[in-house]
């Protein structure tokens, strides 16, 4: 008896997340599999007939192609940033705006506006304001005295790839935001008042009670950063296309351009698995790392 | 005594002044490529690139009315509002029934599943659009709403499955005990408690995936080819040549397209902060 | 409790509303008439009128649905071709190995009898150029049955536009542009001494540089030589080849390019010229359009690329710009070609080129239009286009050999550089390729 009420019990849990199950196993079983498929075919996307190659693509991949390893670089330097500079601005904004800051309730409205906007307004105001001949940036640091440093910012080897990722930190902050902002809600306030009784300072509340509580959620946003960095291609097609020559390349841009410009669907298909292992294995170790922090 | 209030004073204003500073900036930033995007609306071809001025002298009203009859957004501003909705109820319901389940009931083959889900976050599907239009062709669902809305829905269920579960876990469980010594069921604890809990990171999944949906559009051309089925950003589309770009007339157009969704988000931004109260008045 | 019931009414009426929304759209109503695909955006309002005149003409309805953008619309065609639900006309984009692919999976139709019908009556209209396109020669290197598998709508071709206005400007004849490299560097240098930027164009789009390369290439070594070095024969190290690749290390080093040419979007290009922020664009046929637009007062002319060695004619690209083909399994195959043939009769050629600004695929519509688009069109017989050589080149070299070009002019590497490096890429697709055999 006792097992079957077990059962029961244990049946009644599978049928929560049955509707997500089914839609999974629907929707998405059959793509994931075309497309492990697909990375052991030659294919061209169009012709009935395939050419299996076993794993030679993966080979190719990994041993003789060194762009797609320095669009991986550019991919996780950009991450990086993000991951910094980014995130760490939109926990300002989320703590300044939490603290009940006057002008609040407009601020919470605006910061979110970035990710709102259309990319096709992103990627003309940015190209504006990078353009070497009569860019807002270059205007602004002439006024300043440095215009020694005035350049096409977009287009030069040193500069395009940390300009890149500024528009797309600017474009993402918002989303960390409000991540960060709902987390900080679901922080009981009454921690922080008998902290006060205690004396502590704000600095040490935020140490002790602020920033521990919100783990968990750091390592969401930090997780959804990462996989952030799989939607730059929009922004690299507005505004240098993955020039000049590889500098701003990343891994989707090459994936899509052996797939599309190229027409190799199994070479393209083999390089999405080897990236989706590469952020997979970074959002594990972002996982566990934070679950050492949680025991400690 | 008198000099370290006014000290205390001084101090606070300037925190004051060097938090709002900062956020002004911020704040500055992101407002300017709207304003920007307004006035090129108001603007023609010609003057859209030569004249900088942020309030043109002889402002373009017609053009919004240029590009809703041009783009003929009626129809599509009707479909995206209804895709919208029904993937955002969809996503919402089950990513947060599932959710629930892995933060805080029992199963086996819980991480291997919920891991699984994280995957599919993970792997970018370059063959996939075709794979997705093969198997929708064989379930007769390609030109149709319900199967632009499932794929969607099944889109946005891992990223919301994550979020949800971050939170759920996050949340005290006595209430939940309280609840279940009432004699409340499993679903009516879901129901009554976590939920409501939860409205916050719920407003978060929802402003997410209302965003996404309303701005798909490489799905709709893959698998819609019914004009009438079509969403917003396919009336964008007609402004935006491969040589020719209407840019006054896509700014309107963008304008038009952007409101409902800052709307959405004004309104949904209010339970990420109102979520706690709510969930105390329940408790 | 009323609260209550009035919630579970909004849910249910909600919930049978969506129900009875998705059921009555379920059946997707079978179209009528012809169905076109395409990605031309800008073209959309004149093909609707050309639809409504022909339903008029012909009672056959036509149906041209839109596509964009052309990324959107590559894949649509390709999910369709796998599912066999292309429609009854639509266009290809991409390389000619694409469209071969294509005609030997069996969707696209031969149109090479009905071009040749009545002593080649359809054929004569075109230019030759804009066939050719279209055109599988026997023994091409796809494998393909020779013959015609397309239809052009309208033709294209890339050249240079100066503004005739900043010349002045510059102290320079705006009657007399340059005609060959020399004359355009000096010109290019007493501009930038006035402090106008000399030559814009939106290099950030490889394919852009690969047509202003290309051309060169064919002024220094001649066609043959190209297709010997595509068919493996001669090295991209060879001398020509290096001297093709110092043009841009010498335009960049005089520093005659606008800055950040290298990573810019055609588009963008196409807004500093036309707000007369640069002397010299190098732009398709289609900026007529968009300047127009943008600057109607911009006064430019079109000119070839200047010439840089006598010994070869300067090629200049274009052909072709969209084609439709026939969809091979349709059941309205002659009523589709009927409709094309329609489309391209000198009437229809001259309402599309007034309309849109492109250069119409019907040789005898010229006369009719506007003055700056025949200047592009009196070149039409010295065009080439990859799609016309009798060999391609591996895409991974066209796109080394494009980005190696981006680092010359951002000075990271010297032409010989960047020649080894294409060089070394072509042999290992040559390698490749041997074992596949």
């Amino acid at each position: 008896m006792v097992a079957k009420e077990r059962f029961k019990a244990i049946f009644g849990n599978y049928l929560f997340i049955l509707p997500a199950l089914g839609m999974f196993l629907i929707f998405s079983v059959y793509p994931f599999f075309k497309v492990f498929q697909l990375s052991v075919f030659q294919w061209d996307g169009i012709m009935p007939t395939m050419k299996f190659v076993g794993l030679s693509h993966f080979k190719d991949i990994l041993f003789r192609n060194p762009t797609w390893w320095q669009s991986v670089g550019n991919g996780a330097y950009i991450t990086f940033l993000a991951l910094t500079f980014q995130n760490c601005l939109a926990f300002v904004l989320a703590l300044l705006v939490d603290r009940g800051i006057k002008g609040g309730k407009i601020y919470r409205v605006i910061f979110y506006l970035p990710p709102i906007l259309s990319g096709i307004v992103v990627g003309l105001i940015w190209n504006w304001i990078y353009n070497g001949d009569y860019g807002l940036l270059n205007y602004a640091l002439k006024a300043l005295g440095l215009a020694g440093i005035q350049r096409a910012w977009l287009a030069e080897p040193k500069t395009a790839l940390t300009s890149v990722a500024i528009i797309h930190m600017w474009r993402g902050f918002g989303w960390g935001f409000i991540i960060m902002l709902a987390g900080l809600q679901n922080i009981p306030r009454e921690l922080y008042e008998a902290a006060k009784v205690d004396g502590a300072n704000k600095w040490q509340m935020l140490r002790r009670i602020t920033v521990p509580l919100m783990i968990p959620v750091f390592v969401l946003v930090s997780i959804l950063t990462i996989l952030g960095c799989m939607q730059i291609y929009a922004l690299i097609v507005a505004t240098t296309g993955g020039g000049p020559g590889y500098h701003t390349e990343v891994p989707v841009t090459r994936i899509i351009s052996s797939m599309l410009g190229q027409s190799q669907f199994g070479y393209a298909c083999a390089m999405g698995i080897l990236f989706g292992l590469i952020l997979l294995t970074a959002s594990m170790i972002q996982l566990r790392i934070s679950r050492r922090i949680k025991q400690e | 005594m008198k000099d370290s209030v006014l000290f205390y004073k001084i101090e606070k204003i300037l925190g004051w002044i060097r938090d709002h500073f900062f956020l002004i900036l911020v704040s500055l930033s992101c407002v300017f490529p709207l304003v920007w995007m307004l006035s090129s609306a108001l603007k023609t071809q010609a003057t859209v690139f030569s004249d900088m001025s942020l309030f043109p002298a002889h402002p373009q009203w017609g053009n919004f009315y240029l590009a809703w009859t041009k783009g003929g957004f009626g129809i599509y501003f009707f479909n995206s509002i209804f895709y919208t909705l029904t993937v955002v109820i969809g996503v919402v319901f089950i990513a947060s029934l599932a959710a629930y389940a892995f933060a805080r009931l029992e199963f086996p083959g819980k991480n291997i599943f919920f891991y699984l889900f994280l995957a599919t976050l993970m792997i970018p599907l370059p063959g996939a659009f075709i794979a997705l239009y093969v198997l929708l062709m064989k379930l007769h669902l390609v030109n149709t709403r319900l199967g632009y809305i499932l794929i969607q829905i099944n889109g946005g269920l891992a990223l919301g499955i994550f979020l949800l579960k971050t939170f759920f876990e996050r949340m005290p469980r006595d209430l939940e005990d309280a609840a279940r010594i009432d004699g409340c069921g499993k679903f009516g604890i879901y129901w009554r408690v976590a939920l409501p809990l939860a409205k916050p990171a719920i407003a978060v999944v929802v402003i997410f995936n209302a965003l996404t949906v309303w701005n798909e559009y490489l799905l709709a051309m893959l698998l819609l080819s019914n004009k009438s089925l079509m969403p917003l950003q396919r009336g964008l589309m007609i402004f935006q040549g491969a040589h020719v770009t209407q840019y006054p007339l896509l700014m309107a157009g963008i304008t038009i397209t952007v409101i409902p969704i800052v709307l959405m988000y004004i309104v949904m931004q209010k339970y990420i902060i109102a979520g706690i109260t709510a969930g105390a008045v329940t408790g | 409790m009323t609260k209550r019931a009035v919630c579970m009414f909004c849910v249910g009426a909600f919930l049978s509303c969506i129900i009875g929304f998705i059921g009555c759209t379920r059946k997707a109503e079978k179209a009528t008439g012809i169905t076109v695909w395409h990605w031309m955006t800008d073209r959309q309002d004149a093909f609707n009128q050309l639809a409504e005149i022909y339903e008029k003409e012909k009672d056959i309805k036509i149906n041209f649905e839109l596509y964009a953008p052309s990324g959107a619309y590559t894949q649509k065609v390709m999910a369709a071709a796998q599912t066999n639900t292309l429609p009854d006309i639509f266009g290809i984009l991409g390389e000619k190995r694409i469209f071969a692919s294509f005609i030997k999976a069996g969707h696209v139709a031969d149109l090479t009898e009905e071009m040749d019908a009545r002593d080649g009556k359809w054929r004569g209209i075109f230019f030759s150029k804009a066939l050719d396109v279209n055109r599988f020669l026997s023994g091409n290197q796809f494998g393909v049955e020779p013959g015609i598998y397309g239809v052009p709508i309208d033709v294209t071709n890339i050249q240079v536009l100066y503004n005739k206005a900043l010349f002045r400007r510059a102290g320079l004849d705006s009657n007399r542009p340059p005609s060959t490299w020399k004359e355009f560097i000096r010109a290019g240098e007493k501009l930038k001494a006035a402090g106008i930027p000399v030559l814009v164009s939106g290099w950030g789009e490889i394919w852009l540089i690969d047509c202003f390369a290309s051309n060169y290439a064919f002024n220094i070594m001649g066609k043959e030589k190209v297709v010997a070095t595509i068919r493996g024969d001669v090295p991209y190290t060879d001398p020509d080849w290096i001297r093709v690749f110092s043009i841009f290390k010498e335009i960049s080093e005089k520093e005659l390019l606008a800055q950040g040419v290298v990573t810019m979007v055609n588009k963008t290009a196409e807004q500093i010229f036309a707000n007369e922020r640069a002397a010299f664009a190098f732009n398709g046929s289609w900026c007529v359009n968009v300047y127009k637009g943008m600057n109607p007062a911009l006064e430019y002319g079109a000119i070839p690329p200047p010439k840089i060695s006598d010994k070869y004619p300067m090629a200049i690209w274009g052909g072709a710009g969209s084609s439709f083909m026939v969809n091979v399994k349709s059941e309205k195959r002659e009523n589709a070609v009927e409709f094309l043939r329609w489309l391209t009769t000198k009437k229809q050629q001259v309402f599309l080129a007034k309309s849109t600004q492109n250069l119409p695929s019907n040789k005898y519509s010229l006369a009719e239009i506007p003055p700056i688009l025949a200047e592009f069109a009196d070149d039409m017989d010295r065009t080439t286009h990859p799609g016309i050589l009798p060999v391609a080149e591996f895409p991974r070299v066209i796109e080394s050999f494009n980005k190696g070009i981006q680092s010359i002019i951002t000075g990271e590497k010297t032409p010989e550089q960047i020649a080894k490096e294409v060089q070394k890429v072509k042999d290992r697709e040559i390698k490749s390729q041997r074992l596949e055999r």
